[in-house]
């Protein structure tokens, strides 16, 4: 397919909310999906006073429904025997609840929902570490999965690569907050912290975090260990462990990851003429103004992608917009660009 | 009363480092001789490094097994190009030896052959549930996510399927992260694709500390790793007692043999757990650590090293 025809079918976009004005931002402007989770650990943003109870689930999944839009319930962390009930009852809450797909990462969720409610479509979670077509193919036989969110890992050429072989539609990160790790195998958070992504959906908590005026700088620290320290008047971001300034070699640099986020928009046109099925959002943790301003700019991005991808080139006032609500004020193409790696 | 079990077997687990061929092959002359039962073999990390390549790894692999140990061939944990395909499927398919998996496409691989193999460190096992699915495709061991605690260890323990053996990394630098991103070479300012194999200067991972000079991680390649040492050889009776099957010692560059030695003679009932960890830990660069064991942050040591 050429790069100038119109492709079937459009791109999705898939927009996230911690609550519900950031669901119903999202659908007033332009998400054709929204995809949430509810107030406890069988999420990867079980963030204090974050997510959805059984009232406004309800109501999020009314909102968008009746204006033709789709809500996902993200159930992407790993449950330990001792919590297997909360999992459980979760997946029975969103089927219940009426909504269009879970996410899920884990193969006991996956097995569990694809037995008690084979109706429910599934996606394998970008937790769920598929990375490669093989292991796509396990989980869409195993669990019959009708999409997979690919980790933030793979170069444009492999992800092209994985669709072809692909038995499910592809959904990829557009924009958001930047995992350098390979999604469901860090467990950095936890060596320092005693809480990770995996067992209690949490990345670097809030809990963990401490902020200290020091004669040397201001000092950010997690779990007691001193991730980074600004210079007065630099910008001072949240100390997520892999974006902080460390020292190896004699050399202090970021050594893992910079305070950075990702933006894909300049991609769109490769990522529409090679047939992805859906773009998504990151940040369930932002504020309802986050969700209203990229979902703006993606919208218009996608839509005028559609209409001429051969004219298509992000504008400059949809970067500035971006840009106001990056992570360190700057973003990157990530794995995409294959120097990044 | 105490119920007697059966003494763990002792494995060793892949080089996750990048060593050259004649150094890779010394060590597994000591190994060879070591008493170790179980030796997982292979190129885990990055699918550049050759230090050998499949003929050469197989032929150690005989060599191994001639020695009398239980030889088990590790797969890459993050497979992305079409090459590291190809060669995981030369090892799920070399029908000799029984294959450790570290990512979910080779179970796929595995089980469609209807082969039995190892679940690795890589595969999130994390509960009974999602254990007996894949002992249902032909799991025969599972090797323990190193982020659960004891506690969890026992839940599982109690509901774990029939034939299905557990195995716990008891020993190294615990494997924390994969990323598409080399560290190594982003230290040293080069792309990965030009890499110039710089990881061969760094037979234990380059450290990386705070800036207070605290150690906490070491960079491998794509792999991040703890870099304080994760030793459990204290809690021999805690693992005997959950029914542990295998205990792992991931190699390091130097003293592998003797931590082998360690844990084989505490096993025997030959030396005093306890002492022999204290001074396996006095040799340790960043010092020992055991907190996921105990349900706590990994780095920290939490039982007393007076």
């Amino acid at each position: 397919m050429s790069i100038l025809s119109t492709p079937s079918k459009p791109l999705e976009l898939v927009c996230p909310a911690g609550n519900l004005p950031s669901l119903k931002t999202a659908v007033d402007h332009g998400a054709d999906s929204v995809y949430i989770g509810f107030r406890n650990d069988t999420n990867a943003r079980h963030f204090p006073g974050l997510n959805f109870d059984a009232k406004t689930a309800s109501q999020g999944v009314q909102y968008a429904h009746a204006k033709g839009r789709r809500v996902f319930v993200a159930l992407n962390t790993f449950p330990q025997p001792s919590g297997w009930e909360r999992w459980q009852r979760a997946v029975d809450q969103a089927a219940d609840l009426g909504v269009d797909a879970v996410i899920a990462a884990d193969i006991s969720v996956l097995d569990y929902a694809r037995r008690r409610h084979p109706d429910l479509p599934l996606h394998l979670s970008v937790q769920g570490s598929a990375t490669n077509y093989e292991a796509i193919r396990f989980y869409h036989e195993h669990f019959g999965i009708r999409r997979v969110v690919l980790p933030r890992v793979l170069s444009l050429p492999q992800v092209r690569h994985v669709l072809e072989n692909s038995p499910v539609g592809l959904e990829v990160f557009g924009f958001g907050g930047l995992c350098i790790m390979v999604e469901g195998r860090c467990l950095l958070s936890s060596y320092v912290t005693g809480e990770s992504p995996n067992m209690c959906g949490v990345c670097s908590p809030a809990k963990a975090v401490r902020w200290e005026e020091t004669p040397r700088g201001l000092e950010t620290r997690l779990g007691g260990l001193l991730i980074d320290r600004h210079a007065p008047g630099e910008p001072a971001g949240y100390p997520t462990l892999c974006k902080g300034r460390f020292t190896v070699a004699d050399q202090t640099y970021y050594a893992i990851e910079e305070p950075t986020s990702l933006n894909t928009l300049e991609l769109l046109p490769e990522l529409q003429d090679m047939g992805i099925a859906a773009i998504k959002i990151e940040g369930r943790q932002r504020s309802p103004a986050y969700v209203t301003q990229v979902t703006k700019v993606w919208r218009a991005a996608i839509d005028a992608c559609r209409r001429n991808a051969a004219a298509y080139a992000p504008k400059p006032e949809w970067l500035r917009e971006l840009g106001k609500v990056s992570e360190g004020r700057q973003t990157t193409l990530g794995a995409y660009h294959r120097t990044w790696q | 009363m105490t119920i007697e079990a059966r003494t763990p077997k002792l494995a060793l687990g892949p080089v996750l480092y990048y060593w050259p061929k004649e150094k890779l092959l010394d060590f597994y002359e000591q190994i060879a001789a070591s008493p170790v039962d179980i030796v997982y073999l292979g190129e885990t990390i990055c699918s550049k490094r050759r230090a050998l390549n499949t003929e050469e790894w197989l032929a150690l692999a005989e060599r191994l097994s001639a020695a009398g140990k239980e030889v088990v061939l590790s797969t890459m944990a993050l497979l992305e190009a079409e090459s590291e395909l190809k060669a995981l499927h030369r090892w799920c398919e070399n029908g000799r030896f029984t294959v450790e998996a570290n990512d979910m496409g080779a179970v796929r691989l595995l089980s469609v052959r209807g082969a039995s193999f190892v679940l690795g460190t890589g595969i999130n096992v994390y509960n009974d549930r999602t254990l007996r699915f894949l002992a249902g495709l032909g799991a025969k061991r599972w090797v323990m996510p190193v982020e659960l605690s004891a506690e969890t260890l026992a839940a599982m323990q109690a509901e774990r399927p029939a034939g299905v053996e557990t195995e716990v990394f008891v020993y190294g630098r615990l494997p924390l992260a994969y990323s598409a991103r080399c560290f190594t070479a982003r230290h040293h300012d080069l792309p990965k694709d030009d890499c110039r194999f710089r990881c061969l200067d760094y037979p234990e991972g380059l450290t990386v500390s705070t800036r207070e000079g605290q150690a906490f991680l070491a960079l491998n390649g794509i792999q991040t790793q703890s870099a304080q040492t994760c030793n459990l050889l204290r809690e021999l009776a805690e693992l005997r007692q959950l029914k542990v099957d295998v205990l792992r010692v991931s190699p390091q560059a130097e003293g592998t043999e003797a931590v082998l030695d360690a844990f084989a003679a505490c096993l025997r009932g030959e030396r005093d757990p306890d002492q022999a960890a204290r001074t396996l830990n006095a040799t340790l660069p960043h010092g020992a650590c055991d907190g996921y064991w105990q349900g706590q942050p990994g780095l920290r040591q939490v039982t007393e090293t007076a």
